[in-house]
């Protein structure tokens, strides 16, 4: 099968992993932008749309799609980094100089990746085992009604130094993101035939657009909980 | 102005294939900068001999930037410090007075040292046996210009057929890959049309090689294309994709 035992087809299944958690991601910072919203007019768009995505049917496929497309881009990534470490050898320059035009990203992709998968993990305990899980399978998880997603994200930030730590870990995980994204998304277009001599700077523009949107999503409601937590601990 | 400089020169040296290598440094002076870094080498291989010693072993024949056999890694850069050239066009006036020059051979599992900085770079040649080649019929010579084509597309393919086969791509490569090489000998090709017609077995043969003899998947980090002496561009390695990818889904 090409997508596995090609260099371009496995890069290729890597972009389209890729490409659409990006898609997914722009999607969910969206709809976290309801947190600011609601918290500022009182209104309740945030758990209306949490009401779509709890425990129906569309939602639980959606969410395994999601969790195979992280588990496939994972696994190549893996796989991918240990070829290309065989494939440079055991032999290492002793004195390597930096390229102009080489950004460091697209050299650490995996390391990134990881820390990226690492926050995952935390961000699936926070969030998604108090709302969707509790749903699917009835058991307390928290103190809060799984239904009220708001509240759960709120009373994560806002809750004094604790609050301001977990504010500190997303930001460090959004860097990250954005570091990976950085590369990831011009070189997932390049990988997919998408460059020429015009739209090469193109579509690097491109990337950096869409890796600044994608985190600038997440980040403003990130730092609008840490200035709600400090004005509440100040006053 | 051009002078004198006095330098050591830290080499590699390796006795064969399979034997353990290490650097040794070497001190030459009265350097003039107006030489080529070859002739830098030259000189010290004057003076090992000299000294009875086993003169270095190195890649070179045209010593004008057209062959690509001149394979060095000076100071962390194939080809050396300077852009868009090869180490025999590379000058002395380059380094400074009591400088340290670090040259290392080639460092990739696809091209295995023979002796010092010479290493073993037929995989490429394997990579052109291949597909790098438009299959003909005998018969008349065709006029050349029978065939109309485009001036930019003609353009296009010239600056991939620029590459020279020297191997700096894959040795600057982080993932030891080879697709600015076979992106520039595939696009060379797929670009005009003589070549069109074989475009994606030719896409196909050239890539399961290179994949076949051990280089890795390129993750567009773009130091191939930094370090490539003839400026060939990542454009191209976006155009054999599309070739690869296109006749995969017309398979
Ligand atoms: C939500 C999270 C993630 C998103 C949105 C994302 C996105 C992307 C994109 C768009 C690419 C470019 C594909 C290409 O170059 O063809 C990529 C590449 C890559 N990703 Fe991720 N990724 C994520 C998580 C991860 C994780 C968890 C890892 C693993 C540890 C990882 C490791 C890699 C590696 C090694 C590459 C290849 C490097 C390259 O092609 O330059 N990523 N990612
Ligand atoms: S693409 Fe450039 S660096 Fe690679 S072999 Fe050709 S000339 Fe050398
Ligand atoms: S010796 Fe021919 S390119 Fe340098």
């Amino acid at each position: 099968m090409w997508l596995k035992d090609s260099s371009i087809g496995r890069k290729l299944v890597m972009s389209i992993t890729g490409t659409f958690l990006v898609l997914f991601l722009l999607f969910h910072g969206t709809m976290n932008l309801c947190l600011v919203i609601d918290d500022i007019f009182g209104t309740t768009a945030y758990n209306w749309i949490c009401s779509m995505l709890g425990a129906n049917w569309y939602a639980i496929i959606g969410t395994l799609i999601i969790a195979l497309a992280v588990v496939v881009h994972f696994a190549y990534a893996i796989v991918l980094t240990i070829q290309n470490r065989r494939a440079r050898g055991n032999d290492r320059y002793a004195v390597e100089a930096r390229q102009e035009g080489v950004d460091w990203a697209s050299k650490n992709m995996l390391a990134l990746g990881i820390i990226v998968l690492g926050f995952i993990v935390l961000h699936l305990y926070n969030f998604w085992f108090k709302m969707q899980f509790a749903e699917l399978t009835g058991i307390h998880t928290s103190m809060f009604d799984p239904h009220d997603g708001s509240t759960i994200v709120k009373a994560l930030f806002t809750d004094g130094w604790c609050g301001i730590v977990y504010c500190l870990l997303y930001i460090v995980w959004l860097c990250a993101l954005w570091f990976h994204l950085s590369h990831g998304v011009w070189s997932a277009l390049q990988t997919m035939g998408l460059s020429n001599t015009k739209w090469l700077a193109r579509i690097k523009v491109i990337g950096t657009v869409v890796a600044t949107l994608t985190v600038g999503l997440f980040m403003v409601v990130i730092l609008y909980f840490l200035g709600v937590n400090i004005g509440q601990m100040c006053a | 102005m051009d002078s004198y400089i006095d330098i050591k020169v830290r080499v590699w040296r390796q006795a064969g294939p399979k034997a353990q290598g290490h650097f040794e440094t070497y001190e030459l002076k009265h350097v003039f900068q107006g030489a080529s870094f070859l002739e830098m080498i030259d000189i010290l291989n004057e003076q090992l001999i000299s000294e009875h010693k086993d003169p270095i072993a190195f890649d070179h024949d045209c010593r004008e930037g057209i062959c690509g056999m001149c394979s060095m890694y000076v100071n962390g850069h194939p080809h050396g410090p300077d852009s868009a050239i090869t180490t025999c066009q590379l000058h002395m006036r380059k380094f400074h007075d009591g400088e340290t020059i670090t040259v290392e051979p080639w460092r990739s599992r696809a091209f295995p040292v023979i002796k010092d900085l010479m290493v073993d770079r037929q995989a490429y040649d394997k990579i052109m046996q291949a597909g790098g080649f438009v299959s003909v019929n005998t018969g008349g010579v065709p006029d050349a210009n029978a065939i109309p084509i485009p001036k930019p597309i003609a353009d296009e393919a010239m600056d991939a057929a620029s590459c020279i086969g020297c191997g700096a791509c894959a040795a600057a490569c982080k993932n030891g890959s080879a697709m600015l090489f076979v992106a520039a000998k595939v696009s060379q090709l797929n670009l005009l049309p003589q070549g069109k017609a074989e475009k994606h077995q030719r896409a196909k043969a050239m890539l399961q090689k290179m994949d076949e003899l051990g280089f890795g998947n390129c993750t567009n980090t773009g130091a191939c294309a930094a370090e490539c002496p003839k400026q060939v561009s990542l454009t191209h390695i976006a155009r054999l994709n599309r070739d690869f990818i296109g006749a995969k889904f017309c398979d």
